[in-house]
């Protein structure tokens, strides 16, 4: 369905130009003749598409925010939308559940020049590959954000977090392992378990893309975590990978999906599975399954807003985006959800989860007890080498 | 009033009968023309076009010509099988060419593209295009080479002088894992890297296998409901539609409730002790699944063109056969069967073709050894953003479909088929 949807994106908007274009180049093409049938029929056909192109840009102060739906999107809602638009009356903030498709859909409203995305909820990693592609704007995070309250700048504020000029981070969350406590016998401590057959015995799921799979497989193989991206930027690194992945190849399940792996564990599917640290928390905390985390060598992502080049209203977006990236507003997120906030004077304001009432602090990837051992997986190099990885992993899969 | 025997012949009003006939016909067809000409307009502007186009990409490539124009044509006069790099005016070009395109960061789409190809070209560009619009004159080839080693390497040239011509074979090479050499052979890609063909076989294999399961499965209940009295078929062909009614989705997904290891099929086997429970059957997340949720989705299209063919087969005939001696089962083969087979034709093809490029079913159930070409096209539209891959990997599926839709009029005929 999304080529297809992604396909009726892409013509609607052409044929809408296609349309402009007779009318606006006068008697040329089909309108030349006109009283035949073709140009009557075709000129009818460009009034419909018009209709349906014109009622997207009706109301004056809607944005289109772009995110990934579920609990994420409502926890975005009750702390940023809620009260930017309680205090902004003339605003309306319209919910947009795609970003799992923000790439590949914000590149095809580029293409044909019909930006309707106000704002783009994106992963740092794509964040990298849209800005190079230049469908986003460049920030300049100290101008449009607003400074801690101390009065950091912006910039230092989200620190090393902010990966491309594009980007605006947002939360901090983490790749980690989930186990079901019930069904193995010794629980698994560290990323070697994961591939230790004997010791944690039963099926795995992991995600089916290189990404992460290879660090870990090195770092359980004894490679140091300093040196990681070192090993992997070599051919042997990557086949040393590839050679620790088959030792359990047979056993994995392989997920795509953010909602899989913890369902694949709460169906006993598999015993282990490694899955965002949000859904493990609603998994564990909130639908009371019997899985426990396993922290070590957890993968920090970031994931945060960019704004779309020629996106509508875009001094209002603006404002949304300094409003909802202030200290106190990324802190009221984490009330909802697991997710670290991005900005490093947050933290300290992290209270607890609104409905379950307990310390959200705990919980948090960032905190000192989970984050022990951690990675931030390098992006400048995976944005190098996806292409030529995703191959192989592809093809390793198929093997 | 004699007529001459070699007059042509004329109407009241003295005009030819043939040019009048004529012209009688041309209004009836202008008329119909003229009924069709809304669908017609519709199709070109929502499905050919766009279809057209989105194909397009397929076999243009014009990121290198368009954002290096001087580098490609200085370029040209470079031997790209020397062991020499290109020489100061080819880096004088690319330097000029990167401060055109800088203010305007197109210069990373190159990476971009280039990146495909040849790993490490996305973070050369994007560092080219902040660090070379700052170089002051020149001469730029030591300094360029010393800003990132690769421009220092022969293979960096060779890749951006493959793809600046506007148009390419490249990702049709790509999408039958093959790949240009600089001196422009085709070879196999890398081993570890070939996965399209196996892909393209895969989906053949399984669509013919559930093509066939469906027509086993489908040809009784098809039989069923064209013989039972109309109130008891009427209740099977319900039967029949209402799963086609249900959400696309909702049937896989029980399929994986239905099938897994901890699902309803196999509890029920380990609680009558068929199966022991350390023994459980994997027939979800593979080939099995793919195969069986997609029987189960696709059987209504088998089962309705049959339907309609058996409808209209009148029952005297077997009773004529049987009447004649046949034995019912050589009555069956003989006489009933063939009369089915425009019904199983339309079927298989109707299925074959649906099947080849189902996508959603097997990402959900397919596992590994279960996947589609398909999912690897959705994959390169929404997720690599490899849309000229993606646009010939889907005209090679179009192509192939193509091809056993003449193949099928080769040996069964169209004019057999029957939708309806």
């Amino acid at each position: 369905m999304l080529q297809a949807k992604v396909i009726f994106y892409y013509n609607t908007g052409r044929l809408i130009n296609q349309s402009l274009n007779f009318i606006t180049n006068g008697d040329k093409g089909m309108l030349s003749k006109p009283n035949s049938l073709i140009s009557r029929l075709g000129a009818a056909a460009v009034g419909v598409l018009l209709a349906a192109g014109g009622t997207a840009a009706i109301h004056a102060q809607e944005l289109v925010v772009v995110s990934w739906g579920g609990a994420y999107s409502a926890s975005q809602q009750k702390a940023y939308h809620d009260p930017f638009m309680e205090a902004n009356p003339g605003i309306t903030i319209i919910n947009d559940d795609s970003a799992s498709e923000g790439v590949a859909k914000l590149r095809a409203q580029a293409e044909v020049g019909n930006v309707t995305w106000s704002l783009l909820d994106a992963i740092a990693a794509d964040t990298i590959s849209l800005c190079d592609e230049g469908l986003i704007e460049e920030i300049d995070h100290d101008a449009m954000l607003a400074p801690a309250p101390d009065g950091t700048p912006a910039s230092e504020d989200f620190g090393a977090l902010i990966v491309s000029p594009c980007f605006v981070p947002q939360i901090v969350y983490s790749t980690t392992f989930g186990y079901r406590t019930d069904l193995v016998e010794t629980a698994p401590t560290s990323i070697a378990d994961v591939f230790d057959m004997s010791k944690v015995p039963g099926k795995r799921s992991l995600e089916k893309k290189p990404i992460n799979n290879l660090e870990w497989a090195l770092l359980a193989d004894g490679v140091s975590a300093d040196s990681v991206y070192d090993v992997l930027d070599t051919p042997e690194g990557v086949a040393q990978a590839f050679a620790k992945l088959d030792t359990i190849k047979d056993q994995v399940v392989w997920w795509t999906r953010g909602a899989q792996p913890t369902q694949l564990l709460a169906d006993g599917e598999v015993v282990m599975a490694s899955a965002y640290n949000g859904r493990l928390f609603s998994a564990i905390e909130e639908e009371k399954q019997p899985i426990a985390m396993m922290w070590d060598w957890q993968v920090f992502d970031i994931d945060g807003w960019v704004i779309p080049k020629g996106a509508p209203h875009r001094d209002q977006v603006v404002e949304l985006l300094r409003f909802a990236t202030d200290t106190q507003r990324l802190a009221d997120q984490s009330k909802f959800i697991s997710y670290g906030p991005a900005r490093a004077s947050s933290a300290p304001l992290v209270g607890k989860h609104a409905d379950l009432g307990i310390e959200m602090a705990p919980h948090m990837p960032t905190d000192p007890n989970n984050a022990k051992t951690t990675l931030l997986f390098n992006y400048e190099w995976w944005a190098d080498n996806q292409d030529d990885l995703n191959e192989q992993f592809a093809a390793w899969i198929e093997q | 009033m004699a007529i001459p025997a070699d007059a042509p012949l004329t109407t009241v009003d003295g005009i030819p009968l043939k040019v009048s006939l004529a012209r009688a016909l041309r209004r009836d067809k202008i008329k119909s023309l003229l009924l069709v000409a809304p669908l017609f307009v519709f199709i070109t502007l929502t499905f050919v076009i766009p279809i057209g186009d989105m194909l397009f990409r397929g076999i243009e490539d014009p990121i290198v010509s368009k954002y290096l124009p001087r580098t490609a044509a200085e370029l040209e006069k470079w031997d790209a099988t020397s062991d020499e790099l290109p020489d100061e005016n080819v880096f004088e070009a690319l330097v000029m060419d990167i401060k055109a395109g800088a203010p305007d960061r197109v210069i990373t789409r190159v990476g971009k593209r280039l990146n495909y190809e040849q790993p490490g070209m996305s973070s050369l560009f994007r560092k080219s295009q902040r660090r070379i619009p700052k170089l002051e004159e020149g001469p730029y080839k030591d300094t360029v080479i010393k800003l990132d080693k690769k421009w220092g390497r022969i293979t960096t040239w060779q890749l951006i002088k493959t793809f600046s011509p506007p148009f390419t074979a490249g990702y049709f090479w790509a999408a039958l894992d093959l790949q240009v050499t600089p001196s422009g052979d085709v070879e196999f890609q890398d081993q570890k890297k070939r996965i399209y063909l196996k892909l393209f076989l895969r989906t053949l294999y399984l669509s013919g296998v559930i093509t066939l399961m469906t027509l086993i499965l489908g040809y009784p209940v098809a039989y069923l409901l064209a013989t039972l009295p109309l109130k008891s078929s009427n209740l099977l062909l319900m039967l029949v539609l209402l799963p086609f009614w249900t959400s696309l989705l909702v049937r896989t997904t029980s399929w994986i409730a239905l099938l897994q290891r901890q699902g309803v099929i196999n509890d029920l086997l380990v609680g009558v002790n068929i199966i022991d429970t350390d023994n459980r059957l994997s027939m979800i997340h593979n080939a099995t699944g793919t195969i069986i949720a997609m029987t189960h989705i696709l059987l209504p299209f088998m089962i309705l063109p049959l339907y309609s063919v058996m409808k209209t087969i009148p029952p005297s005939y077997m009773r004529a056969a049987i009447s004649l001696g046949a034995h019912p089962a050589a009555a069956f083969i003989r006489v009933y069967a063939p009369n089915t087979v425009p019904g199983i034709g339309a079927g298989s093809i109707l299925v074959f073709i649906l099947a080849i490029g189902y996508y959603i079913t097997p990402a959900l159930v397919g596992g590994t050894s279960g996947t589609f070409i398909s999912n690897f096209i959705a994959y390169h539209v929404s997720v690599s953003l490899n849309w000229g891959l993606a646009a010939a990997l889907g005209i090679i599926l179009l192509g192939l479909v193509l091809v056993l839709y003449l193949l099928y009029d080769k040996i069964v005929g169209i004019d057999n088929m029957k939708l309806g």
